[in-house]
């Protein structure tokens, strides 16, 4: 009898892991049905092509002109400048975290990491807001601070914490034989952790970045506060610049419902879902090589 | 004991003399003095625990590496006493290499793992390596069922295969001495065998200690064995005499089984 019930109480907690499994799938899709069902309307009276290579974004204009090249433009321009900011230094800092810094540096840096990825994306847009456009106005000589360059220092430092952990995480995780093989052989400190340890993490430190930079893609707030929000197809870093996501948070709220703004908001949210669902889709391949330990 | 009759009438390569090893303050290794003899296959016996890894690990200077670990005595390794804090860390582990217990090729290309103690202590030019790998390969006959594999991974290898490639690994780097903990633990018994042919192979050229907690493999592939208990050397000497005069009643209990 108790094995009776031993196994009913595993059935239905085996269909309880299966049933939040699905909801979380489901629920995915639904939300892309919806950005489908409220963003296609659009393109019955813009064009695909006009709408992603279209130069203009003058949404309020009449008539009005839904090109988002400018914004894909800053969004590349702030995830670019973010990824070629972070990338180095969060592998640097993964590295000396788990190879190099003595046992209560490494956990005090460790707990630091934690803390940074903690801040609300508002509060680092503020700092960014006070402290860094104002630097880089000085620094340049601009008109203004709020250029794509204080996106991207502040975007790095949101992605910092994402890379340094997993990236961490990887690192640490590579067998201590490898280690000691290399050792045994001579190798010294510097060549052990470069030429196999971060070779054998390798898969695992790619999942970070593209994890890192995912968080990039889709953060709001902080690059609203800091990028000065132009829709212009930017010629330098220095210039002001914005986003996908800057441009559907900060009208949203002043687009009528089910009107052709509204719809086109939608639309970049539909490009928005894609891009973030590609750089996943190939993080989590890495991620799956990494735990197959496969190489080549 | 006496020290004396711990000796060989070989040439030896390591000469140890009250070599004590503490982990914190754990007595790992108790007053060893050993003559290892050159060119032959010196086997360390004795129960799980007794200090063997340990006592391995001094001649490359492995245990450095764990906290709390404090040498005392000499090692002498080519009339150089290697427990000197001024040792060349490098050459020390050029000149004697390692085989662990579980087999660790680098999660690199077969060609890789060949390579890679050429690349870092620059022993030769590039152009030469393809030459190199064939070479080490078919020392440890392993070149004719992986010449056409070179760039696959060497984690894709079998047990054996991966040991192999490890023992070339190793060669690669010209050493006078291999040393080996349990390199067999992981393999079944032909693997076993072969490599046992193989290490008869390897003593042409090089020392080789090896440490083992299966007697019939020291007895069968050593020529000296040491047996060890408790961190104390209690018994050194040719195999044969080992395994059927022993002249130490511990060894005597060890050896037929009667343990204790
Ligand atoms: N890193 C370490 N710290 C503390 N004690 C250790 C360490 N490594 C080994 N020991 C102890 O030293 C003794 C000898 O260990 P080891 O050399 O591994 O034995 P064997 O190889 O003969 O099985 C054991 O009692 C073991 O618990
Ligand atoms: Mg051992």
């Amino acid at each position: 009898m108790n094995y009776r019930a031993h196994k009913l109480k595993e059935a239905v907690i085996e269909k309880i892991i299966l049933l939040s499994g699905i909801t979380s799938i489901v629920i995915v899709l639904l939300i892309f049905i919806f950005l489908l069902k409220e963003g296609l309307s659009l393109f019955s009276s813009v064009s695909i092509k006009d709408f992603i290579m279209g130069r203009n974004w003058y949404p309020i204009s009449n008539p009005p002109q839904y090109g988002i090249l400018p914004l894909i433009m800053g969004s590349i321009l702030v995830t670019v400048g973010a990824a070629v900011l972070s990338i180095p230094v969060g592998i640097g800092s993964a590295l000396y975290i788990a190879e190099i810094a003595p046992q209560k540096t490494r956990e005090i840096l460790k707990a630091g990491i934690e803390l940074l990825a903690a801040i609300p994306s508002v509060v680092i847009g503020f700092i960014g807001m006070i402290t860094l456009s104002p630097l880089i106005k000085n620094l340049f000589h601009l008109p203004t601070g709020l250029t794509a360059l204080s996106g991207a220092i502040t975007l790095a430092f949101m992605a910092m914490p994402t890379i340094v952990s997993i990236a961490e995480d990887a690192i640490t995780a590579v067998p201590r034989q490898y280690r000691d093989a290399a050792m045994a052989m001579g190798a010294t400190r510097w060549q052990t952790t470069w030429r196999i340890v971060a070779h054998a993490a390798r898969p695992g430190m790619i999942a970070a970045l593209m994890l890192g930079i995912g968080r990039v893609i889709g953060e709001t707030m902080a690059v609203m506060m800091v990028t000065g929000n132009a829709a212009l197809i930017p010629h330098s870093i220095l210039q002001p610049v914005r986003t996908l996501t800057a441009t559907i948070a900060a009208e949203m709220g002043e687009s009528v419902q089910g009107g052709s703004h509204y719809a086109a908001l939608f639309a970049i949210g539909i490009v928005l879902f894609i891009i973030t669902f590609l750089i996943n889709g190939v993080a989590d391949i890495y991620l799956h090589r990494n735990r197959k330990k496969g190489l080549k | 004991m006496d020290d004396e009759r711990n000796m060989t009438n070989e040439k030896s390569i390591i000469k140890t003399r009250n070599l004590n090893l503490f982990y914190e303050n754990f007595h790992a290794l108790i007053d060893i003095t050993m003559e290892i003899p050159e060119q032959n296959i010196t086997a360390i016996i004795g129960p799980s625990g007794c200090g063997k890894s340990t006592l391995l690990r001094v001649f490359n200077r492995m245990n450095d590496v764990i906290e709390g670990v404090r040498m005392e005595g000499e090692v002498d390794i080519d009339g150089q006493n290697i427990l000197d804090p001024a040792v060349d860390m490098v050459a020390l582990r050029k000149k004697v290499g390692m085989v662990f217990q579980r087999p660790n090729p680098f999660p690199l290309s077969i060609f890789d793992n060949i390579t890679f103690g050429l690349e870092i202590h620059r022993l030769t030019q590039k152009k030469n390596f393809e030459v190199i790998v064939e070479h080490f390969l078919e020392q440890v006959l392993l070149w004719d069922d992986l010449k056409d594999k070179l760039h696959k991974s060497a984690l894709s290898l079998s047990l054996e295969q991966q040991q192999r490639l490890c023992i070339a690994r190793a060669l690669t780097l010209n050493p006078e001495i291999i040393l080996m903990d349990e390199p067999c633990s992981a393999l079944d018994p032909i693997a076993t065998m072969r490599i046992e042919e193989l290490m008869q192979e390897l003593k042409k050229e090089y020392s080789i200690v090896i440490v083992t907690h299966n007697m019939q493999q020291a007895a069968r592939a050593s020529d000296y064995t040491g047996y060890l208990y408790l961190g104390r050397l209690i018994e050194f000497g040719v195999t044969s005499q080992i395994f059927t005069a022993p002249r130490e009643k511990l060894t005597e209990n060890y050896i037929s089984g009667r343990f204790g």
